[in-house]
This record gives structure tokens, sequence and C-alpha cells, in this order.
């Protein structure tokens, strides 16, 4: 499945492991880039950039308070991504669904050979 | 045993344990070599793997180390879904692994390890997939929504969108 290389949607956003660190990190509330530094160890730059593309997808939003940017999870962006991962387990949980029937079928059958 | 047909419906866990795998775990009222013989003997895979989406047209099992299989089926909105590849390590009724290709992405190929752990009578099937880079597992996410593209028509169109 071709996708744009560059990151444009909230798909290409939370597909690297950093980013999706640092919405797990918000995730518990607002934070700013010093906690966020604090919290997951990555640099000061690597969380600027990183908070910068999660802004760009709308993924993240930012309060300015003062002299302080408080970083949050903009929960409906994550929406598509949410879905689009819960209809891959719905049509497992189908399959696997029909495979228990089968398997309750065969045991029956041997219950009574 | 009958009694518990169905009490683990929708019970399947889907995650991501690293950016290029896919582990599907679902716990079965039934023993290891039972649920292993459903995932290798034709008759029974058509059972089973088209869930309510569709129906199997083709299951073919050539169960040995390098021997083929290939799964069809025609979902029910009329088009096929078909998924191929190789047998890579057998050991009944514990250990499968295989190769995996859904065939619309040829280039995707997965090694898939299904492992089938008994206790207490419960056997747990644990499908991890493993795919080349993060880009191939979540087109195999995307394939794996095909399947149920009938109840998921509004999903397909803002994926397909969003991958244009």
């Amino acid at each position: 499945m071709a996708r744009t290389p560059t990151t444009t949607d909230a798909f290409n956003a939370v597909s690297e492991g950093s980013r999706r660190g640092l919405l797990d990190a918000l995730g518990t509330g607002e934070a700013t880039v010093g906690d966020l530094v604090d919290r997951l160890g990555l640099s000061q730059p690597q969380v600027s950039k990183h908070l910068a593309v999660l802004r760009a997808v709308g993924l993240v939003s930012v309060r300015v308070d003062g002299r302080r940017r408080w970083y949050r999870v903009n929960g409906p962006a994550l929406q598509p991504v949410y879905e689009w991962v819960r209809s891959f387990e719905s049509t497992w949980n189908n399959r696997l669904d029909r495979l228990d029937d089968v398997l309750g079928e065969l045991q029956t059958k041997e219950e009574l050979t | 045993m009958n009694s518990s047909i169905g009490n683990r419906y929708g019970s399947a866990v889907f995650t991501l344990p690293s950016d290029n795998e896919i582990l599907v775990t679902r716990e079965f009222d039934a023993p290891a070599n039972l649920v292993f013989d459903a995932w290798t003997t034709p008759d029974l895979v058509k059972r089973w793997w088209a869930g309510d989406r569709g129906e199997v047209t083709e299951a073919q099992i050539d169960l040995r180390i390098g021997g083929r299989w290939r799964w069809v089926m025609t979902a029910n909105g009329g088009f096929e879904v078909a998924f191929s590849g190789e047998y890579r390590e057998i050991d009944r009724p514990h250990r499968l692994v295989r190769t995996e290709v859904f065939e619309m992405f040829p280039d995707a190929e997965a090694v898939s390890t299904i492992t089938f752990d008994e206790s207490n009578g419960v056997t747990t099937l644990r499908i991890l997939g493993h795919y080349p880079s993060q880009e191939h597992r979540d087109a195999a996410i995307a394939s794996g929504m095909e399947g149920g593209l009938q109840t998921s028509l509004d999903e397909l169109e803002r994926l397909l969108l969003q991958a244009a």
C-alpha cells in the first residue's frame, strides 16, 4: 500500500516509535517539552522535532501559558488510526470466533464417538 | 464442554509488539492438537478462515517443510482475497512457522509464527506476523481490513483516500 513518504497524516505520524512514546506520555495529561525530555530520555531537539510533526497533523495541540508551552493529545485526530486498527481486529475476531465454533463441533463429535 | 461455545467471542487481542510486527492472541476451550489441526487441515480451514465475511474457495496445504499453502476467500462483496506462502517449521501441536504473502501486495512477504500453548484444557493461540518493514506491516493491517470490506466500506474509502 503506497503512502506518501512525508509525514502528512496521522498514520505516518504514529508510525514512528518515539512519536508514539510522546503520545503515550501526553496521554496522561498536559506536559512541557522539559517534562517530556525527562520522561522519555530523548534530547530536547528530538522532542521538539517530533512534537512539530505531531502538531502538523493535528495529533497534538499546544496551549501557551505565559512563557510555558503546554502540549496535549488531540484525541479525535487519533480516531482514524484507531478505527483502522479496530477494523483489522474485528476481521480477526470474526474469523477466530468461527474457529471457536469449529473446535466446539469437533469436540462434540469426539465425545459422541 | 459445548456449553462454553460462544463465551470467548470477540476476545481476540490485537497488538503491535514492534514497528514491523502484528500479534493476535486468542484462547480456545480446546486441546492444542485440535487447534493445530484446524490450521493445517483444508476442510477445517474452509470452515472458519473467511469468518462471516465470505467463503473460502481454496485451502491448499502441503504440510511439510518447504511445502506451499494457498488460501483464497471470496468476500461477500464479490472480490477475491488470496494469501499464500511456504511452511518453514512444523511442530505439531506446538508451533507452525510459515511465510505469508497477501497476493495483492506480493512484495510484502511476512513470516508468521503461530503457536499453540495448552494449559488446563485451554489453548492460547498466538499469531505473530513479522514483516520486512513497517510499511509492509501497515499494508497487511489494511489487507486484513479488506476481508471485512462489507462492513467497513467507509473506512476502506478513507484509507484509500489517505493512501492515494
